[in-house]
């Protein structure tokens, strides 16, 4: 029998629990906390630039109206497709971790590394139209590829503003698409950590925050798309 | 957060979402990319970014309560993450007020 006065048994602890936290339940919430924080201050990241998209879009329709047309629909579907999968698999990643099942958390972390990629990829093609169309905001820039609604040419002042979108669409999805960058080399040392055993049922925290972060670059293409490759002409 | 402070040794015991939910998730995201699309198409007048809207928050609300477990989690990030929305709000519809402020008083465009 132990007398109150003696210093108090050390209790087994997790390795991954830090001095500061009492138990790796509150390690846990601090952490997932502290994205959500991270994320609220994202939302008025892009908020910034999506308040001077609505005000624009609203002032000068027609010319934001000929520069959507421009973007290819069929390529920005697919991309959406190509992302919403890519949450799927992160979303996997992050089961399996759970459960403690390394092979597959590396395999779902490497799936969405590869369709993250994709993404990429289609978007670099969408942009070398742009520089090959000249329809990057500049000294070269110029709207004599975009069409009004009834495939007639601009007017000087409607091609003047068409500037104004591809500015935005390439500040939007420029400032999206480093988010991707940023992420996937993320989510490879989450693979490869997940690869060497770091992480297990109790202890998969830094697999969930990347997925946090992950899925908000998600959501931001959920609005982009419709905002910018699907302005219709009539209204 | 309250309700780990009871037992001070527990390990955190999650709330593991099923592969059906997750699977079903994505089906809804899928089908909402495809009526977004098929919507532009169609001249619904004033409507048509409306209503672009209205399913890009549904895939949003979607993906923040299942794929980012918001639905399972503390209320504290429910708060952070409505904080962002209301201010987001605050920021757009105040400088939309602004903008048709100047479009029905008459001031001239706010554009030029």
């Amino acid at each position: 029998m132990s007398s109150p006065s003696e210093t108090p048994p050390v209790v087994a602890h997790h390795p991954a629990l830090r001095h500061h936290f009492d138990t790796m339940a509150t390690q846990k919430d601090s952490s997932l906390l502290g994205m959500w924080v991270f994320i609220a201050q994202e939302i008025m990241f892009f908020g910034g630039m999506l308040a001077a998209y609505a005000i624009y879009r609203n002032v000068y329709y027609d010319a934001f109206a000929a520069g959507s047309h421009h973007l290819d629909v069929k390529l920005g579907t697919i991309n959406t497709a190509v992302l919403i999968c890519s949450s799927l698999t992160m979303a996997l990643g992050v089961h399996a971790a759970a459960l403690g099942k390394r092979k597959a958390t590396v395999l779902f972390l490497l799936l969405t590394i590869a369709l993250g990629s994709v993404f990429l990829g289609i978007k670099v093609v969408e942009y070398a139209d742009k520089f090959h169309h000249d329809l990057v905001p500049g000294p070269r820039y110029s709207a004599e590829s975009l069409h009004g609604a009834h495939g007639e040419a601009l007017s000087a002042d409607t091609a003047r503003h068409s500037e104004l979108f591809f500015a935005l669409y390439f500040g939007l999805t420029g400032l999206h698409a480093l988010h991707m960058i940023i992420g996937v080399p993320i989510i490879a040392i989450m693979a490869w950590k997940a690869g060497h055993g770091r992480f297990g049922p109790a202890y998969y925290t830094p697999v969930e925050v990347t997925g946090l972060y992950w899925h908000f670059v998600d959501i931001v293409w959920i609005f982009l798309f419709p905002l910018l490759y699907l302005i219709p002409h009539h209204a | 957060m309250p309700e780990h402070a009871a037992d001070p040794h527990a390990e955190p015991h999650d709330h593991v979402v099923p592969v059906g939910t997750y699977i079903l998730v994505f089906l809804a995201l899928m089908v909402g990319t495809a009526v977004t699309v098929a919507a532009s198409y169609l001249d619904l007048g004033i409507w048509n970014t409306p209503v672009a809207m209205l399913i890009a928050v549904t895939k949003a609300g979607l993906v923040v309560s299942f794929f980012m477990h918001l639905k399972y989690s503390p209320r504290l990030y429910w708060i952070w993450l409505g904080a962002a929305v209301f201010f987001l709000a605050h920021l757009l519809l105040g400088t939309g007020a602004d903008f048709l402020g100047h479009l029905f008083l008459n001031l001239g465009s706010p554009g030029t």
